[in-house]
């Protein structure tokens, strides 16, 4: 009984949550419109009844497939998708009906994946399948007819008529991969010859991974030149490197090849050397080169405290203010106010992300977490940090806010993975309570299944790989 | 790996902070900075875009609005234009993106835009119901009145200036040549730009406001001022004789100074003045000494600012100060007859007028009547207060005396209008460089005066057909005649 209590009151808890965020976003659509027009949006039942929808179908799908899943995960990504799409509408209205399908989309693969990834130590075992994919796909905008360049990044695909970008599906491939790898060589990669200077030293060709890495991450900035994805893929493989083995060592190295191939890049490509010294004055070329960040700038200095309301603001003169600097729209129109309830959103995501990593039982699991709270953490510091002129600029979305469909998908299959990881981590530590006679059918068929999976796997593979996973022992 | 897990959260805590503290530094450290930094045209295009009241006459005419853009999805939704067109260039000046504003639009801006704390408090009980809250501004400005001022230059370059010397509101002010604001107006901005550029190369000024903003000498009409420094400080009075002359000889120089045409002239101070007798008025002028008489004019609102409610303000009208005068009598004389140092906006001149008409006091002239906003509660109005006291009411009564003589029996005859009393003082300026400016200040009815003018006619060849009494004052009997028929 006490576990059925349990359960009801995370999702009764995330119920609440998400109600709240359905009244933030419906109020901020609403004073959109009165800020433009004053006149109450015609479509406010539509607009509203989509959002009940989509965040109602994700909702049951969470208590239906994942009951013990941490409850502020969902309504927070749905308040920052949710203020997003205002923002978006708010800034060019024809984009409002693609991010609402792309939303709709994203809540799709959110289910998708809740539904077939039961259990995530199934992708451990697909580790090379999720490299070799994840390479592909950021190979996949070379392929002349099928990627394409765009503002001066060669970082879409097309097929037919539908463009994405590969790379925000590589970000989660690739950190299923790197936690997989590392869970399996951490001992390995643990192993210190040599000392110097009070910090071990593992030997040189365990620093082999991170060399490749690295050489991974500069060929995305030079051939798609996609500085900010090349920094997520990097720092997030130094992460977890770090996480697995406990090597300080491995932050040193990673820290210093950073910076050598920074400097390399910089006295080698004209684009890094804008982007360097724009970040350092950008005043000079307030009309050329520096004009992006002064205009965001300027965005969030006239916004101030309160900001200037939504919609009376004039965000329209940032560019690619639905994208990359939306943060600046927000931050005009919202305010500091409004800005510091974004940085807390996040690092609430964040949070509750490193919580369920901390809790997690298993090291893959405890490193996919990781992998995945820092995917979403160290690229919104990276863009947050790029508008607000804290660090250089690249481009890279906002997760969630800024306009996108590939990036918006992605995020919420990620968003399932944390969830799908908590659920299990609950789940374990509920299981060693009496459950209720209906938890109990249902436990004891996911088991089933699960335990006929991991075995029908383990002969397929011809050995035995991975701890024996047993749901429902403490 | 919980431990790494751990330090990892605190090292992204930190980076949130350090995004944080840098939030702190943008919005509300360097807000003010940003927000009005030169390159940051949000002001100005929010401004630019949102709808502003109307500028409209006393009698309802409206010579500024906005309408909305009919280019859609243009960042600017209103744009403004002006029905008046050139009649009010110089009254409600322009509202350009590239070039800022100028008068009513940029003195008014504040309530026309619609966002001082007294309308944004009144908004925020109703935002929800009114869509914007702009004030509309009501001009005392009659547009009957300053349609005909405007076609009584005749196409001379020049300027008309009529008020109301009892509430110091201005009924007309016209300037020739005048400019379109419409060519400045809207968002075509390479047509906009060359407007611009050609109106300010045209050598005739179209842009000037020669109503407040140029000086000229004005000449006799100053004996005005003359007059009631000699009056107030007793060194002269209406009967004080002046010696029958040719011209005056004066200290420090070989020159002595003429009167006009070279005629004789002299006698009592009255006739002198009807005849605007030159060597009386510069004996007067010896007599009274600089200190005396910069006084006088001072007390008339000489080098001082008129406070008229326009943007760029209306010019200073200059006259020397005393040190000027020591030991150089050739130019206290010429001061003391409008020449010289002395310079002096229409503008001030029908002030100088309307103080005589109204007992010596001079109301502070304005152009703006009441502020109304959006849903017709008043916001605003002219104050009408007292600007100087010029001079006393019996020298003032005095002054009028003879300036009605002017009109009757003087150099402003053909001021008179039939049936109504007009006190008139005319003048022509000698510019040296071989052209005079011909001026008529006045006002009327004389005994209950309703309205004080002045005109100027500028660059009038320096001859006897061309004086103040010939070219001015005709244009200001028909004007005031014309005002006196609208304004009862």
């Amino acid at each position: 009984m006490r576990v059925s209590v349990a359960t009801v009151a995370r999702r009764r808890t995330e119920l609440g949550l998400l109600l709240m965020a359905l009244a933030l976003t419906v109020a901020a659509y609403t004073l959109v419109s009165l800020g433009r027009n004053a006149t109450i949006p015609t479509d406010l039942r539509f607009f509203g009844g989509a959002i009940v929808v989509l965040l109602g179908i994700a909702h049951l799908a969470v208590r239906r497939v994942a009951q013990f899943a941490e409850a502020t995960l969902l309504p927070i990504a749905g308040l920052l998708n949710g203020l997003g799409y205002v923002m978006i509408v708010r800034l060019k209205g024809e984009l409002g009906a693609k991010q609402m399908w792309w939303t709709a989309a994203g809540i799709v693969a959110f289910i998708a994946t809740l539904v077939t990834v039961r259990n995530v130590r199934r992708l451990e075992y697909l580790r090379y399948t999720f490299a070799f994919g994840g390479v592909l796909l950021l190979v996949l905008p070379l392929i002349p007819g099928v990627g394409y360049e765009l503002n001066g990044s060669r970082i879409w695909a097309h097929f037919g008529p539908v463009s994405f970008q590969p790379g925000e599906v590589a970000k989660i491939t690739l950190a299923v991969f790197f936690a997989s790898y590392l869970v399996e060589k951490k001992e390995l990669l643990a192993l210190t010859r040599r000392s110097s200077f009070g910090i071990a030293f593992p030997e040189a060709r365990h620093f082999a991974p991170i060399v490749l890495a690295w050489l991974g991450s500069i060929g995305i900035m030079i051939l798609q030149k996609d500085l900010g994805s090349s920094l997520l893929f990097f720092s997030i493989f130094v992460v977890l490197l770090w996480v697995a083995t406990d090597r300080a060592s491995y932050i040193i190295v990673g820290t210093l090849m950073f910076f050598t191939g920074a400097f390399l890049a910089y006295k080698s490509f004209g684009h890094v050397q804008i982007r360097v010294r724009t970040w350092v004055n950008p005043w000079p070329t307030a009309s050329g080169k520096g004009f992006q960040i002064i205009q965001s700038l300027y965005a969030l200095g006239s916004g101030g405290i309160t900001g200037t309301g939504l919609a009376l603001g004039d965000p329209g003169r940032i560019p690619a203010n639905y994208n990359d600097f939306i943060f600046s729209a927000f931050g005009e129109e919202l305010g500091l106010a409004g800005t510091t309830a974004i940085l807390a959103m996040f690092f609430l995501l964040i949070g509750t992300g490193l919580r369920i990593a901390l809790r997690a039982e298993q090291s893959f699991d405890k490193l996919l977490a990781t992998g995945l709270t820092a995917i979403i953490g160290l690229q919104s510091f990276i863009i947050i940090g790029g508008v607000t002129r804290l660090i250089p600029l690249t481009g890279v979305t906002l997760p969630f806010v800024s306009y996108g469909g590939s990036s918006l998908v992605v995020n919420y299959v990620l968003l399932a993975l944390l969830m799908r990881i908590s659920h299990d981590t609950n789940l374990k530590v509920a299981g060693t309570l009496p459950l209720n006679r209906r938890e109990k059918r249902r436990n004891k068929r996911a088991d089933k299944r699960d335990i006929e999976t991991a075995r029908d796997q383990t002969t397929v593979l011809g050995k035995t790989i991975g701890p024996q996973h047993q749901v429902g022992q403490g | 790996m919980n431990p790494q897990i751990r330090k990892f959260g605190l090292a992204l805590l930190v980076m949130f902070g350090a995004l944080f503290v840098q939030l702190n530094y943008l919005q509300v450290v360097r807000s003010d900075k940003l927000a009005n930094a030169p390159g940051n045209s949000r002001n100005a295009i929010r401004d630019f875009g949102k709808p502003r009241g109307k500028i409209v006459t006393a009698d309802g005419r409206v010579i500024a609005e906005s309408y909305t853009n009919p280019l859609a999805n243009s960042e600017y939704e209103n744009l403004r234009r002006y029905p008046g067109g050139s009649l009010y260039g110089h009254i409600t000046g322009y509202f350009s993106f590239t070039y800022g504003s100028t008068g009513i639009e940029r003195q008014y801006n504040s309530v026309l835009a619609g966002h001082t704390t007294a309308l944004t408090i009144r908004s925020l009980t109703d935002l929800l119901k009114s869509k914007t809250v702009t004030a509309d501004v009501k001009l005392t400005i009659n547009d009957e009145l300053q349609r005909f001022a405007a076609r009584a230059l005749r196409k001379r370059a020049g300027s008309i200036v009529v008020t109301d010397p009892r509430d110091g509101s201005i009924l007309a002010a016209v300037s020739y040549p005048p400019y379109d604001p419409n060519r400045l107006a809207g968002t075509n901005f390479p047509a906009i730009r060359a407007a611009f550029n050609e109106l300010n190369a045209d050598p005739a000024k179209p842009m000037l406001a020669r109503s407040y903003r140029e000086r000229y000498p004005p000449g006799s009409t100053m004996k005005v001022v003359t007059t009631a420094a000699g009056l107030d400080t007793k060194v002269a009075g209406p009967q004080t004789l002046y010696p029958v002359l040719r011209s005056l000889p004066l200290r420090f120089t070989k020159r002595p100074l003429r009167n006009f045409g070279g005629g004789a002239c002299g006698g009592e101070l009255a006739s002198a003045f009807r005849v605007s007798c030159n060597t009386s008025f510069a004996q007067l002028g010896l007599d009274l000494g600089g200190a005396k008489l910069a006084a006088g004019a001072n007390g008339f609102g000489f080098n001082r600012k008129p406070p008229l409610d326009i943007s760029p303000g209306a010019a200073e009208s200059n006259f020397p100060a005393p040190d000027y005068f020591i030991r150089n009598d050739p130019q206290l004389a010429q001061a003391a007859i409008g020449q010289g140092q002395v310079s002096a906006t229409t503008l001030e001149m029908a002030l100088v007028a309307a103080g005589i008409a109204n007992k010596g006091v001079i109301k502070a002239p304005h152009f703006m009547s009441e502020v109304r906003d959006s849903e017709g509660a008043v916001v605003e109005t002219a104050s009408n207060n007292d600007w100087l006291k010029a001079t006393s009411p019996e020298t003032a009564e005095a002054i009028t005396k003879m300036m009605v003589d002017v009109v009757n029996a003087g150099t402003g005859t053909r001021a008179a209008i039939k049936g109504v009393q007009v006190a008139a003082k005319t003048g022509t300026a000698q510019t040296g460089r071989g052209t005079a400016h011909a001026w008529t200040i006045g006002f009327a009815p004389a005994d209950t005066p309703r309205l004080a003018i002045a005109v100027i006619i500028e660059n009038q060849p320096d001859q006897g057909a061309s004086t103040g009494g010939k070219v001015a004052a005709p244009i200001a009997r028909e004007v005031l005649t014309k005002a006196l028929g609208i304004l009862r």
